[in-house]
């Protein structure tokens, strides 16, 4: 549920490293469960920039409005077009089709800051209870 | 429109009776007219099916928390249909509308008189809109200070959502005030946020928990002294006629739901009408127009010195207005203290007979409404909604769930007045065998309604891919 | 005397009481500060049903209605024929003691009027899509300034001149935080900056002239701003639909579409827009969906916008709104349908034409504007309006509103399809010897 090769904030997004010093951002697996059926997904433009834990959008289920927090800092080089179609992808795939933005890092040594699947998911067995 | 039939009309018009002039230049007319083509008889039969499909208090028992869905006596809709009621146009001159005038003015005297304040408006259209307008009257007499730099308004996370909603209208920043563990406002948390920036603090008396704050009192003062002002929701008023004012509480505003609390039909959503109460210093601010009486008892209207100006177009929902004068006047005082005693017994029944089979989350004494928790059934895989859902098959409208914020899985019960002992029985009954049904047989509640006009309706499906109108098919 | 809508009879109450465990029913009361409780109420005695319905129609009779006087009064309210199903359907209970129809199942009724009138909306103004309705037509004009503000990020808020003073003066109260701006303009819109958020503009205008929308777009889309058009629902019967003339949002007061005049309220803000701009509309939203087994049914959709959900950040705090009326438009829409609308509008249009006509041949009268108008039209008066409405008033004709502090010794006269040509003709009469006296 909590992919190793990815990093989680409090927030509850993941962001995972892909090449030439970009990374993908979602929001986890937990985070959709806590959600119910994503509706909307508000994104920003391309070219925005983003601080670390800085809210970049909004995630909307039929009855709750949840932002979301940039983990990482840079610029958006890209954003899910599918979202707007099929925001169920959030539900379905968080960590593949459902992913929101793709970062243009402008820190990598932020991610050191977030937590590890291990520590993210001790994170939510503690939420749970 | 799927009825329309090109050539039917559903009312006939009277012929031009005089010369026909020269038409508009031909540019400035429209083509196409795409309305449907049906006859009255098609409407009829339509719309009586459609209200076949929909449950009002006319039907049953409507326990909707925070609305008061009492019973609308059927007098009052003769009487606002009254050709001097309902057939004059607001900017006749005062002198032919003495009637409707001296209706106004007595009615902004009651509502004073119910709350203990110097002044009432009658403008509001909503709840709502009387809290926006409390918002800007706020602003108005902070401004006339030189206090400008007071921009906070605090509001208890039990609020309804309309509160911060309408600060912010009016410019404030909302800043949240939490609740202790016996359902008050957390008097620490308050001193903390009483800084000289606040401008007010939005107060629902009795709370949304339909609780009253044995601290009432000290809370103004505190927010007094800061030199802020206590903002009363007036929502919930049905349990306070006649049993205490909040004005001599220390409020300073208070916005009523004429609708909720004098018992006008809700409409199906609206009209209501909002009227707003303020004490001396604030009158001067309130909106325009208000009705005044002048020598020889003739009745004006005027605007306040200071007035925030109009909130709407003419002088307020005056039908409705029509409504809740006829409502205080067929029961005097003597009438509204009992209808606020029997609206607090009813609820404390409701409470006392359901508390050993849904958990209630602050266990004290009510007063008009109960608001009780699913949480125990939520660990048997049911939700409250499953549960309300469910008491649609047992022929009762739902209460409000999942609000106030602060309870897990709340339901927010508010029987009124105007229900009888049988039916709260009958409803205790029904929440009994829904407890039961949750234990033994959740699957039934999962899947109600069963006997409803309709099965589980997909919101999930219309929020992704709104259809908001009929469109003819390709 | 019980009161007959309190069923609790004093047996009961003991009975309840005793099965709690209470003795009184002050027991529930303790929280409120003893000092406090039991103020006196000074109100007057409860009336019977009876006595109660001859208060209230002596309150009524000291009204002149306009069953017993001709009116030429508009400026924002208007007479129009009511059709007598509208009331036989709003009146059946189950639609009007319902409250907001949260729980679909139950409220299908309520829901899929509400889409009958979203749709109607639609159809008549061109736009895309229509909420379910605002409390009057000044206050959706505020509210759609608003949404024009979030939609664009600017702040100022630009109104022609004429516009009525009261959709002006209602938007400037909404608009009166801090940061936010409202001026005004000619109505040839020229010279409008970046900083404007829209332009309102009103169709007809105040004084009942058709305006150049299509050039107020124009120069309200050159400057980045949205139009926003207060439009006359009964002259959509006739007039280009603000769709074809480009505007971005309808907002108008939807009373004429089946409602009574009331003094003023309850009434219904329209408002109306262009698909891109949906999700900053406020208001309710009803969507067409299906159920568990498939039939289709309605629910209220987008409520994150909403102040139940959002909060401090809805896009707006409007909860209760005016759906009795909304339905009641819908079933006057669909009652006068497509020729029925347009028979309306054009009753109205030739008769004010008539009466126009009419009353400038009287010496002393005339009629100033040259430009198309639809129902209402303003007269210059030989007196003072004020003084000629008052001896109209004598021959139990309630004249035109007095526009003097705008147009001098200007009057502004309304004429719709109530207006038999025998009423026209009467009040030319009477106006024709007030020419004469100066």
């Amino acid at each position: 549920m909590y992919p190793t090769e990815c990093r989680y904030s409090k927030e509850h997004e993941w962001v995972r490293l892909d090449e030439g010093g970009q990374a993908s951002v979602g929001i986890t697996y937990y985070a959709q469960k806590q959600l119910g059926d994503v509706v909307y997904v508000d994104l920003p433009p391309v070219g925005t920039r983003l601080l670390q834990f800085q809210k970049f959008g909004e995630v909307e289920s039929v009855k709750s409005v949840s932002d979301l927090f940039s983990p990482v800092s840079g610029e958006v080089v890209a954003v899910n077009q599918e979202m707007a179609d099929k925001p169920e992808l959030v539900n379905k795939e968080p960590y593949g089709g459902g992913w929101l933005i793709r970062v243009a890092l402008k820190d990598a040594a932020e991610l050191e800051k977030l937590l590890t699947s291990q520590e993210y998911q001790g994170l939510v067995e503690q939420e749970a209870h | 429109m799927e009825r329309s039939v090109a050539g039917r009309q559903g009312c006939s018009l009277p012929a031009c009776d005089v010369p026909l002039s020269q038409p508009p230049p031909q540019g400035l007319l429209r083509q196409e007219l795409p309305l449907p083509e049906v006859t009255e008889g098609d409407l009829v039969r339509y719309f009586t099916h459609l209200s076949q499909l929909n449950l009002g208090v006319d039907v049953g028992f409507y326990p909707l928390g925070s609305c008061t869905m009492k019973y609308n006596p059927k007098l009052h809709e003769d009487v606002a249909r009254l050709p001097g009621f309902s057939h004059i146009h607001p900017l006749q001159p005062e002198e032919m509308v003495q009637g409707a005038l001296e209706l106004m003015h007595r009615l902004q005297g009651y509502l004073a008189e119910i709350t203990g304040l110097r002044a009432a408006s009658l403008t509001p259209a909503a709840g709502a809109h009387g809290e926006l307008t409390g918002m800007l009257v706020t602003r108005a007499y902070h401004h006339i200070r030189g206090e400008e730099a007071r921009n906070i308004v605090l509001v208890p996370d039990s609020a309804h959502g309309t509160n911060p909603a309408s600060a912010a209208m009016a410019g404030y920043r909302v800043v949240t005030v939490p609740s202790d563990a016996q359902g008050n406002l957390d008097l620490e948390a308050l001193r903390a946020a009483m800084t000289p920036a606040v401008a007010a603090i939005m107060l629902t008396m009795p709370s949304t928990l339909g609780l009253f704050d044995p601290h009432i009192v000290d809370i103004c003062r505190e927010v007094h002294h800061h030199g802020g002002l206590v903002y009363g929701d007036g929502a919930n008023l049905n349990a306070l006629l006649g049993q205490v004012k909040l004005g001599e509480l220390g409020f300073d505003i208070v916005h009523l739901n004429l609708h909720k609390t004098f018992s006008t039909p809700h409409g199906g959503g609206g009209p209501g009408a909002g009227a707003l109460c303020v004490g001396q210093e604030l009158a001067p601010f309130l909106p325009t127009p208000m009705v005044e009486k002048i020598d020889e008892g003739r009745y004006i209207l005027t605007a306040p010195a200071q007035s925030i100006g109009r909130i709407g177009g003419f002088h307020g929902n005056f039908g409705i207005l029509v409504r809740a004068y006829a409502y205080i006047r067929s029961l005097g005082a003597e009438g509204l203290r009992q209808v606020s005693e029997d609206a607090v017994l009813n609820a404390n029944y409701l409470l006392y007979h359901l508390k050993e089979d849904y958990h209630l989350p602050y266990p004290r004494p009510c007063l008009h409404e109960v608001v009780l928790s699913g949480a125990r059934q939520k660990r048997l895989g049911v939700t409250t909604l499953d549960i309300v859902k469910r008491l649609m098959d047992y022929g009762f409208h739902p209460p409000t769930i999942y609000f106030p914020l602060i309870v897990e899985e709340a339901m927010m019960i508010e029987p009124t007045e105007t229900e009888s002992k049988e039916t709260l029985d009958a409803f205790i009954a029904a929440m009994r065998d829904i407890a039961r049904e949750a234990e033994e047989e959740p699957e039934i509640l999962r899947t109600a309604p069963h006997h409803a006009p309709m099965a589980r309706l997909d919101e999930v499906a219309a929020a992704r891919k709104p259809d908001l109108r009929w469109r003819a098919k390709e | 005397m019980p009161s007959p809508y309190i069923p609790n009879t004093p047996v009961q109450r003991q009975e309840m009481l005793k099965a709690m465990g209470v003795s009184s029913v002050d027991e529930f009361f303790t929280d409120i500060p003893i000092n406090y409780r039991h103020p006196e109420l000074k109100l007057p005695l409860p009336l019977s049903e009876l006595d109660l319905k001859r208060e209230m129609q002596t309150l009524a009779g000291r009204n002149a209605n306009l069953e017993e006087y001709i009116s030429f009064l508009g400026g924002g309210a208007y007479n129009h024929y009511v059709p007598s199903v509208i009331h036989h359907i709003t009146s059946r209970g189950e639609l009007s003691t319902a409250y907001t129809p949260y729980q679909g199942e139950i409220s299908q009724g309520i829901l899929q009027s509400l889409y009958e009138y979203q749709t109607l909306i639609c159809q008549l103004t061109g736009m895309e899509v229509s909420n379910a309705g605002m409390y009057d037509g000044p206050a959706a004009a505020a509210e759609a300034a608003l949404m024009a503000c979030r939609t664009t990020g600017r702040e100022k808020v630009t109104i022609a001149r004429t516009v009525s003073l009261t959709y002006q003066g209602v938007i400037s109260t909404y608009l009166s935080r801090p940061g936010l701006m409202v001026e005004e303009i000619a109505p040839e819109a020229e010279g409008l900056d970046g900083n404007c958020a829209c332009l309102i503009v009103q169709y007809p205008n105040f004084f009942g002239y058709i305006e150049d929308v299509a050039a107020q777009t124009r120069a309200a889309h050159e400057a980045g701003a949205l139009l926003v058009l207060v439009a006359d629902p009964i002259a959509l019967g006739m007039f280009r639909s603000p769709g074809e003339l480009g505007a971005d949002v309808v907002v108008g007061e939807g009373q004429p579409l089946g409602n009574p005049l009331s003094f003023g309220g309850p009434y219904l803000g329209l408002l109306a827009c262009r698909s891109q701009y949906l999700r900053q509309m406020p208001g309710r939203l009803i969507s067409r969906t299906t159920d568990a087994r498939g039939q289709v049914g309605y629910v209220m959709t987008l409520m994150t916008r909403e102040q139940h959900i959002r909060r401090e950040r809805a896009t707006s705090n409007i909860c209760t709104n005016e759906t009795l009326l909304a339905v009641a438009a819908a079933v006057y829409l669909a009652a006068l349908g497509r020729e029925g609308l347009r028979q309306v509008a054009e009753l109205c249009y030739h008769k004010a034409h008539y009466a126009a006509q009419q009353i400038s041949r009287l010496p002393g009268y005339s009629v100033p504007f040259s430009d198309t108008f639809f129902k209402e039209f303003v007269v210059i008066c030989p007196q003072l309006p004020e003084e000629i409405n008052r001896r109209l008033l004598e021959k139990k004709i309630i004249g035109g509103l007095d526009v003097s502090h705008m147009v001098p010794n200007g009057m502004l006269l309304c004429v719709t399809e109530m207006n038999s040509r025998e009423d026209i003709d009467r009040l030319v009469r009477e106006l024709a010897p007030l020419g004469e006296e100066i």
